[in-house]
């Protein structure tokens, strides 16, 4: 699915984005009988490509919920993810997985590093599980690690980082492999302010491409206005979407 | 990914090591027990593998091991010497005697009297067929002599007890050392001026013959019996001193009895089949015909399954499996799951369940590895420094066991590793989000 969409009717014609992950009516439950949890009622919700997609709401909303079904690691119980036309939701286990290594990359809020691996093996991690060679897969994540403003530390192992540079070896080897799907759960939470900013406005640069969704989970009302699509969420329901400005937009991208 | 595997389990210096360790010890445990148990057995038999240079060993049907002697008459060896495709055939008187000797206490200078039971060993007059594969001091060729017997060198520490007989010394020390002890004298003439190191014996033997000096003499069944050597035997079980002396003053040296002859050892004529002549000696006579092998399969087998060594031994051997299996498995277990955080990352990231579990396989089996190679390499080394034919402890290490362990230290690694990969297996990927 290629199509051209118009975001928003300000935004002239001109300035089109892909459709890039479409999530359809999904619903989770955890658990059964009176200790379910309804983490997601019919989340309806798109995501174009170019642009960083937020997903804010109070703790336990479902929004880590929510980026877990679309990155591919959990599975909903209704609904449909796509993901520039390749349904997620309806891949087996063992695709998934594959489809995993090569298409979704992850940012976690407490960085999830390797503390035995140097900041550019860390990085290397998708290669080397795609199979890429190590000495290649090494150099080439000492030069993004170096485009994030690492190049001297490439060397170091986590505990020898600040949070904010483990974060930025993070966001490298979340990039490696060009996935097409960023997936961030609350990136700059363990960060102060100014360190938050500065990973936001690295992922701003780095991640965003018209061949790549970016959708970053977060509480920090902050760094709000550095996404371009803000879903607010509330007790696994959609509640309204926004733009960076606050305008509202509508849940879905019309596809003519 | 094999390499980050290795980089994750060596990274945790401490519980690497804790869990390497805890390997080494039931590796060697296991590999000690079983060779001191292999070496025990192996010294049940060592009068078989002592006794050299015939082909066959022939005896009661009855007989279970070497140490069961069913005396037999002496008109069977005639039998024996009856069948075709035999060399030759010659009696062996094997049983226990009692010995007594005295000598003077190295530091008190008291007398001291000894009576210790010895195991005697009757040897063909003419042949001496049977003899001690090596002569620490003296010649075998002296038990022509009346009244000679040889003993083993580390029996006689049984013989002269507490007198700190030094097994390590040259011959001539060794010789000197027994002299001094045996001196037949009083003690009152026991004084400075004889402490030279003049031999009493030395002289008269030497001109009259170029026989060996008589080290001390004992008495066995009321009959002076002449040492006139020392040989090396391999440890016994019991380890009782051992006696060499020609058959027929072997039987003086033990209280009449009808029947005397334990063994017969038979020589087969060059190109006879040894099995085939067994069982014509067998049919023929009536008797066991076994091969130094049977013998010792026969001997060992009895060891196995009529005392409770092996039950001891193995108690041990399975509670250093389990004890290991423990350690190893509870220290690698809380190694997984201080990583499982990782181990979610990976998954999330596209690893899969196979290779998941070949990484966590891989750490136990490179865990096992080191733990294998250092408890071989400890128990080894124990073994080494309890060494030596005057050494108490048995010890000998069959390459059998060296797999054995191998397969024991294996099986752990995998029951060790068994919860562990169990939780990868399970771990579901969205763990990587929470908290
Ligand atoms: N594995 C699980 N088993 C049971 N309940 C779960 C599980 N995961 C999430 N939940 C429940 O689902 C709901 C949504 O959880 P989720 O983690 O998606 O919230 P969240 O919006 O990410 O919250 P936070 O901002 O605190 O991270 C919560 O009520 C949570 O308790
Ligand atoms: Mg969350």
């Amino acid at each position: 699915m290629e199509a051209e969409l118009s975001l928003n009717p300000d935004i002239p014609k001109t300035q089109t984005k892909r459709l890039a992950v479409r999530i359809s009516s999904v619903s989770k439950q955890f658990g059964k009988g009176e200790q379910a949890v309804k983490a997601l009622q019919g989340i309806t919700w798109d995501v174009a490509a170019q642009e960083v997609a937020m997903l804010v709401g109070p703790s336990g909303c479902g929004k880590t919920t929510l980026i877990s079904v679309v990155a591919g690691i959990l599975n909903a119980d209704q609904g449909s993810v796509s993901i520039f036309g390749e349904s997620i939701t309806a891949m087996s286990d063992r695709y998934k997985t594959k489809y995993r290594a090569k298409n979704v990359g992850f940012v976690f809020q407490q960085y999830n590093l390797l503390p035995a691996l140097t900041a550019a093996e860390n990085a290397a991690v998708p290669l080397l599980i795609q199979g890429v060679p190590r000495l290649k897969a090494v150099k080439e994540a000492s030069e993004l690690l170096g485009q994030l403003g690492l190049g001297k530390r490439i060397h170091a192992r986590p505990n020898q980082l600040s949070g904010g540079q483990q974060q930025r070896v993070a966001i490298a080897r979340a990039l490696i492999h060009k996935p097409k799907i960023l997936v961030c759960d609350e990136p700059t939470a363990a960060l102060d302010h100014e360190t938050g900013m500065i990973v936001m406005k690295l992922i701003r640069e780095l991640a965003v491409s018209d061949d790549r969704a970016v959708i970053v989970v977060t509480h920090d009302n902050r760094i709000f206005p550095m996404g371009d699509r803000v879903a607010h969420m509330d007790d696994g329901h959609i509640e309204s979407i926004v733009d960076g400005s606050g305008r509202p937009i509508p849940a879905m991208i019309d596809i003519p | 990914m094999g390499w980050i595997a290795i980089r994750m389990l060596t990274g945790d210096r401490a519980k690497f090591i804790g869990i390497v360790f805890g390997l080494a010890f039931a590796s060697a445990l296991i590999m000690q027990q079983g060779s001191i148990f292999w070496g025990l057995m192996l010294r049940t038999c060592a009068q078989i593998y002592d006794l050299r240079g015939a082909d066959l060993w022939v005896m009661d049907p009855s007989v279970q091991f070497i140490d069961d002697v069913k005396p037999m008459l002496e008109r069977q060896l005639g039998i024996v010497r009856g069948v075709e495709g035999i060399q030759w055939a010659v009696p062996l008187y094997k049983g226990n005697a009692r010995a007594k000797l005295t000598f003077l206490d190295k530091t008190t200078g008291k007398r001291v009297d000894v009576t210790e039971q010895v195991i005697l060993i009757g040897l063909d007059d003419n042949s001496l067929v049977g003899e001690p594969a090596e002569m620490f001091t003296g010649n075998l060729l002296d038990l022509h002599r009346p009244n000679s017997v040889i003993v083993d060198k580390v029996g006689l520490r049984k013989l002269f007890p507490r007198q700190g007989l030094n097994l390590t010394k040259t011959p001539e020390e060794f010789k000197s050392q027994l002299v001094k002890l045996s001196r037949r004298k009083e003690p009152a003439i026991m004084s400075k001026s004889i402490q030279t190191n003049d031999i009493p014996n030395t002289k008269t033997v030497d001109t009259a013959s170029e026989a060996s000096p008589v080290l001390f003499e004992m008495e066995m069944n009321e009959h002076r019996a002449e040492v006139v050597g020392v040989c090396n035997a391999s440890r016994t079980f019991q380890s009782n001193a051992v006696i060499y002396t020609t058959f027929s003053r072997a039987k003086e040296f033990v209280p009449r009895e009808r029947k005397l002859l334990s063994y017969v050892l038979v020589k087969v004529q060059p190109g006879q089949n040894h099995a085939e002549i067994a069982k014509r000696i067998t049919q023929q006579s009536g008797l066991a015909a076994l091969t130094t092998d049977e013998f010792v399969a026969k001997t060992i087998n009895y060891y196995l399954r009529y005392t409770g060594i092996p039950i001891n031994f193995m108690t041990t051997v399975i509670l250093g499996f389990i004890v290991g299996t423990a350690i190893a498995g509870q220290m690698f277990y809380s190694f997984t799951l201080e990583n499982i955080r990782q181990f979610g990352a990976l998954k999330a990231m596209g690893v899969g369940n196979l290779r998941i579990v070949g990484m966590v396989l891989l750490q136990a089996g490179l865990v096992g590895f080191l733990g294998y190679g250092l408890g071989v390499g400890g128990a080894t080394l124990f073994g080494m420094a309890n060494r030596g034919q005057n050494s108490e402890l048995a010890f000998y290490t069959h390459w059998y066991l060296l797999l054995l362990d191998a397969g024991a230290t294996m099986i752990i690694c995998v029951l060790a590793s068994l919860l562990s990969v169990l939780k990868v297996v399970m771990l579901e990927p969205a763990i990587v989000f929470r908290g």
